[in-house]
């Protein structure tokens, strides 16, 4: 056998004298990262038009990981620094590769304005229900009764349901699903890519090493078949009803896609405006 | 209206020359918080950028803004945002982010009473070390410091110029006074401005290292989109930008990223002198307290006290070395500050033996002219 065909086919894709990476074993965030690659392998995505984004954490760890240019941001600011980039180069696609405590505790003030302002980016979120980085502490999509290293007698705390929070802050288009739907995910991500305006898929990615540790679900294959059997999927219903309870169900699918004018094609409709008026005046 | 960079003459407020400074220095990104003392930056910006086929963002926070600033500025843009201290206090993080990643950019900072929400509508000059040490770790930046509304244009342009030359953030410090005051601005022909773009790299996207000092330990930088593929982080990173926790290049890069600007302070170092060349007594002032001072230095002269003025405009890197050479021919220097006692600490450590006397203002004012000559009487006495 040659050398070349030893290649994997996401090799030129992937940084590949970074790998292995510092997940752990069962993790989801490999899965999540994997699916994202081959997204990209799918649609031939030129890679020099691609901004990849992160903050800090696990799944922030993911931007050191693609071979395009990356920025590992400070913790929730991602979609700020992001923001930054993409109304200086609008010719660029940007990813934002996060977690579910940097984009939604820490971070969450810039997540719902650039929906707002409907900002194009494609945000990724890995939702593993706590900060893994930190050793699995309680978090804003954590649920209710569920064990933390903050939580040691059961989180007191209603979760975020990120879909619901995504949809009603203004995204455009937004999906979610499991590391078990591979297939799907990749589909997904795909429109991401190609979707103009501000794009959020939500990643279940499950945590066995910290999170499914501390409430005995068992290891990464029983939590894999778990997710199999609570996952439902409902492609377009209205996300506030896209239910999330890990333990008992868990909607799933592509909610919504919808059509909005985009934050920085009327920055340069405005700028144009200005240079009218004035050649109009002078 | 004007789509162009201004000429001319204006009578006009600091902030809207420092607006003027930063589009004619080839800002052309700007993202910031509404704020007093500083809100007038961004209203001119938010006017002017579109203009000039620039973007103007009103940000949800300060934390935001700066990043949004770093996004911009490695997206290939000259980015600049404008706070006050509280402002400020909420940017430091991303500040450290930008010194770790070396992202030019420029942080203009109004300053007002403090602590806290103080007084949004008085001078002081109370940020001059939070700007300095605000954000954690060891590091170097540039501070350079207005003390008129021309001040707030040609400083506008030098931070650009000196925060492209030397991947650095650099930060304008001026005080409310000179923000809001009302004078005369020359704007000059764009072709007697000078400007400085960063150094681009030299090499093929497969040979170039994105954290690889020149000479002058200033790495070439790539931006977003031009094929390089690079990586950038906060996290310690070696010259591939790669994280490395070890010990040797955590030394090797806190070293560099400070020495870069140390062993260049000579180049960056501005000061503005008044009488020096026979004094004896010294005044060292910056921002509007600077002004008082040269009047009362005048004063002190025409009585045939032998004072001179020593104005900072750079205020970081601290100019030690031009002051230990200078007090060698000094019986006493004055401190002037708004604030309670912060540079005079850097003063006194430069000019030992030599006596240092403190004169703070709290409260919004500057020092009056009679105050500073009262001053200069009592260390001739």
């Amino acid at each position: 056998m040659t050398q070349a065909s030893l290649k994997h086919p996401l090799d030129d894709i992937l940084r590949m004298d970074r790998i292995p990476h510092i997940w752990c074993e069962g993790c989801g965030l490999g899965t999540t990262l994997n699916c994202f690659a081959q997204a990209l392998k799918e649609l031939d995505f030129d890679l020099d038009r691609l901004a990849i984004v992160s903050g800090i954490g696990c799944a922030g760890r993911a931007s050191g990981y693609v071979n395009a240019d990356a920025f590992h941001t400070t913790h929730g600011r991602a979609i700020a620094f992001a923001t930054g980039v993409r109304v200086a180069n609008p010719d660029l696609k940007i990813v934002v590769l996060s977690g579910d405590g940097d984009l939604f505790a820490i971070g969450g003030n810039h997540f719902i304005h650039a929906a707002r302002r409907n900002v194009d980016m494609l945000v990724i979120c890995s939702n593993n229900f706590n900060y893994g980085m930190t050793g699995g502490q309680v978090g804003p999509t954590t649920p209710s009764h569920a064990l933390t290293m903050t939580t040691p007698y059961g989180n007191i705390e209603h979760p975020f349901n990120l879909v619901a929070l995504a949809a009603a802050s203004g995204a455009v288009f937004v999906s979610r699903w499991t590391t078990l739907h591979v297939t799907r995910l990749t589909e997904s991500i795909k429109k991401g890519l190609q979707k103009k305006g501000f794009s959020f898929i939500e990643v279940i990615a499950p945590c066995p090493a910290i999170y499914g540790r501390y409430n005995k679900l068992g290891d990464a294959l029983k939590m894999m078949k778990d997710m199999k059997a609570r996952s439902v999927i409902r492609h377009g219903i209205h996300p506030h009803e896209a239910e999330i309870d890990p333990d008992r169900r868990i909607v799933v699918g592509d909610f919504l896609d919808i059509e909005k004018p985009e934050y920085s094609d009327r920055l340069r409709a405005l700028a144009e405006k200005c240079r009218e008026k004035q050649a109009h005046e002078t | 209206m004007t789509l162009t960079v201004l000429n001319g003459t204006y009578f006009v407020q600091g902030d809207w020359a420092c607006a003027e400074g930063a589009i004619a220095a080839g800002c052309r990104f700007f993202a910031g918080y509404p704020i007093t003392p500083a809100t007038e930056i961004a209203e001119r910006m938010s006017l002017r950028l579109p203009q000039v086929g620039g973007a103007c963002l009103q940000f949800e926070d300060e934390l935001g803004s700066m990043a949004a600033v770093i996004g911009a500025s490695y997206a290939g843009v000259k980015a600049m945002t404008a706070t006050s201290g509280p402002g400020l206090s909420l940017m430091q993080e991303n500040i450290g982010l930008a010194v770790m990643t070396e992202a030019p950019c420029v942080i203009v900072d109004v300053m007002r009473g403090s602590p806290s929400t103080g007084q949004p509508t008085k001078a002081a000059q109370g940020d001059v070390m939070q700007c300095r040490w605000g954000s954690h770790g060891d590091y170097e930046i540039i501070a350079l410091v207005p003390s008129s509304v021309q001040d707030m244009f040609d400083l506008t342009i030098e931070a650009f110029n000196l925060s492209e030359q030397y991947r650095v953030p650099v930060l304008i410090m001026a005080d409310e006074i000179i923000g809001h005051v009302r004078e005369r601005l020359v704007i000059p022909e764009p072709d007697e401005i000078r400007v400085v773009d960063r150094k681009k790299p030299d090499k093929s996207s497969g040979e170039y290292l994105p954290f690889q000092p020149g000479e002058d330990l200033v790495p070439r930088m790539a931006c977003f989109g031009e094929g390089y593929h690079f990586y950038a982080t906060g996290l310690t990173h070696d010259e591939k930008g790669y994280p490395d926790m070890s010990v040797e290049t955590q030394d090797r890069l806190v070293r560099r990223l400070c020495d870069k600007i140390r062993r260049n302070a000579d180049k960056i170092i501005k000061l503005e002198k008044l009488f020096l060349d026979d004094a004896e007594i010294v005044v060292v002032a910056f921002g509007s307290p600077a002004r008082s001072a040269a009047r009362a230095v005048a004063a002190a002269r025409s009585e045939g006290i032998k004072a001179g003025l020593l104005k900072l405009v750079t205020i970081w890197p601290f100019p030690t070395k031009e002051l230990e050479e200078l007090s060698k021919q000094l019986r006493s220097v004055i401190v002037l500050e708004m604030n309670y006692g912060q540079l005079v600490r850097e003063v006194e450590r430069a000019v030992k033996p030599t006596p240092v006397s403190f004169l703070p203002k709290l409260g919004g004012e500057p020092h009056k002219p009679d105050e500073v000559l009262a001053a200069i009487r009592r260390c001739e006495s």
